[in-house]
């Protein structure tokens, strides 16, 4: 058999690590061919990771064959499977590595497990075209500033608590807030901040290149409670507390490294305040700045596919036997040998 | 004055390399950041300005050696102090061996320690904040983060944050490192209080997001 090309050759990446249930497909020279998202919207409250699971085992036949369609790949001419291998939920995730276990297996291709940070770092790297930034990903599940260095991605700041996106998503659902698909709760705020106009006193706490949200969350919500201040002005002042603060961790390992490249990721890298503020310090510090196009900001397969491309052409295969999610798989145990 | 010379620009403040008087001073300038809003950003600027200088000199009484505070304007968020001829324990440590690198671990673990048992913690505990001047002593910069306290959760994410510093930027010797300044900490303050502290330390650890030490627990 003649070798086929790299843009013949295919990696389908599942995501399932929280409320997306969604499929990628990559080819291996880093072309996007499919990338479909189908989320779970609980009707109240945040993600019951039992539910969440039940739709992603709901959904995930439709989304799989939905992004076979989208590509244009036929399934015996994938040649690997990759899968969220942690960290995040537990069910949810166990949901997706199934769906990845059984579809190697009767593709008899190889399968590969993939950290979900080094995904969206590295999506974010594809699609902006940067090479070795100084990264800040934040999601509703973390809050990092990491960048590479010698085999792996350090992390030099991350939150002491609860993430950014948990933050918002919680501060929004406390506050009465309703999210619908395509609209989630960090888009809710962020357009009711439009209208804000008072910046009210908010804790802020930065502490080395660490931050800790969860008492700027209390303040947010109990303020709420209390009906004395708007709405608007409420979103308007977390968000610019929330996003100075890991702004100005960012900066910190900036000039800590002296670093040329600064990369967004995540999903409340959608925020365009936000944008706006970390390019700010990037222009600051002479440093390109770049961020992830919204539909590779939240959790997608995409992501994990080309992720699957670049851990599979290194080398890295995940046994069956050793495919077991790690749901608190922290991003620097990860061996990155693909940037050496 | 003569005009100063731009030394470094840091995150939040930029370094000027300046003569108070005959002696090198460096003359340290907390500039506007456009990305916050006015008011956070002055509320911010003017207080770590106040707070820096009360807490070097504090520390001084702690034994732990600080820059000189010449001036501080808070107005124009500037202080002036005496400059520290010798290099950054950042640039050193992976430069020394290893006893040298254990035995000046030890010694800042000692001067942490004296922080604490003083009630200050600095906040920042880089090791491009610490500086080995020329003669040998050790020199703590950069106490903007810092405050006044002896609480025990305090003092816990200090020590937390220097381990994490090790491990992002001395990633060889972060273990090695981290555990010769416990050795200098336990040393100054009563074995109890630095047994609560490290027991702080793994409990501050848990709380963080996807940490191995929580993987014992599932």
């Amino acid at each position: 058999m003649t070798k086929k090309r790299a843009e013949e050759r295919y990696c389908l990446g599942i995501e399932s690590s929280a409320d997306d249930f969604s499929v990628g497909i990559s080819t291996f020279n880093g072309k996007i061919l499919a990338n479909v998202i189908d989320a779970y919207v609980p009707s109240e409250g945040g993600i019951h990771p039992r539910e969440a699971a039940r739709h992603h085992a709901e959904v995930a036949s439709k989304v799989l064959g939905g992004a076979l369609k989208e590509s244009g790949v036929k399934p015996q001419n994938l040649c690997v499977i990759a899968f969220s291998q942690g960290p995040g939920l537990g069910p949810c995730l166990r949901t997706g590595a199934t769906v990845a276990r059984a579809l190697a297996s009767y593709l008899k291709i190889p399968l590969v497990g993939i950290n979900h940070c080094v995904a969206h770092i590295e999506i974010g790297k594809l699609a902006a075209r940067t090479k070795n930034p100084m990264t800040l990903y934040v999601s509703g599940g973390n809050t990092i500033v990491a960048a590479f260095e010698a085999g792996r991605y350090r992390i030099f700041g991350e939150t002491l608590d609860i993430a950014l996106g948990n933050c918002l998503d919680v501060f929004a659902r406390e506050a009465g807030l309703h999210q619908k698909p395509g609209l989630p709760f960090g888009a809710v705020v962020e357009k009711l901040a439009h209208g804000g106009k008072q910046l009210i006193k908010l804790p802020y706490t930065v502490k080395g290149m660490d931050v800790s949200l969860s008492g700027l969350l209390t303040a947010a919500v109990v303020l709420s409670k209390k009906g004395e201040c708007g709405l608007e002005d409420l979103c308007y002042s977390l968000q610019e507390t929330a996003f100075s603060m890991v702004t100005e961790v960012t900066e910190r390992a900036l000039a800590h490294t002296g670093r040329e490249e600064v990369l967004l990721t995540g999903g409340v890298a959608a925020n365009k305040r936000l944008q706006n503020m970390i390019e700010s310090v990037a222009r600051e510090h002479d440093a390109r700045f770049d961020v992830v196009p919204t539909r590779f900001a939240i959790d997608n397969g995409a992501m994990v596919a080309w992720t699957g491309v670049l851990a599979y052409t290194h080398g890295t295969v995940t046994p069956i036997e050793k495919s077991q999610v790690r749901l608190r798989w922290r991003l620097e145990e990860v061996e990155i040998p693909w940037m050496q | 004055m003569k005009r100063p010379a731009l030394m470094k620009k840091g995150a939040e403040a930029n370094l000027y390399l300046a003569d108070w008087h005959g002696r090198k001073a460096v003359l340290k300038r907390r500039l506007p950041k456009e990305y916050r809003p006015k008011m956070l950003d002055e509320q911010i600027r003017s207080y770590r300005t106040i707070h820096e200088p009360q807490l070097m000199h504090e520390a001084k009484k702690a034994g732990v050696p600080t820059p000189i505070i010449f001036l501080v304007d808070h107005k124009s968020t500037t202080i002036v102090m005496e400059y520290i001829e010798g290099k950054q324990i950042k640039q050193i440590l992976n430069e020394v061996s290893k006893s040298q690198r254990q035995s000046l671990c030890f010694r800042i673990g000692e001067l942490i320690g004296r922080l604490h048992e003083y009630g200050i913690v600095h906040g920042d505990l880089t090791t491009s904040n610490l500086i080995l001047r020329t003669e040998g002593k050790i020199f703590f910069l950069d106490f903007g983060l810092g405050d006044k306290t002896k609480e025990l959760e305090a003092r816990g994410v200090d020590l937390h944050l220097m381990k994490r510093a090790l491990q992002s930027t001395h990633y060889k010797f972060a273990d090695e490192c981290f555990e010769s300044a416990i050795m200098g900490y336990s040393t100054v303050l009563s074995p109890r209080t630095s047994e609560n502290v490290l027991e702080k330390i793994k409990e501050i650890e848990k709380r963080g997001r996807y940490v191995s030490e929580r993987k014992e627990r599932e």
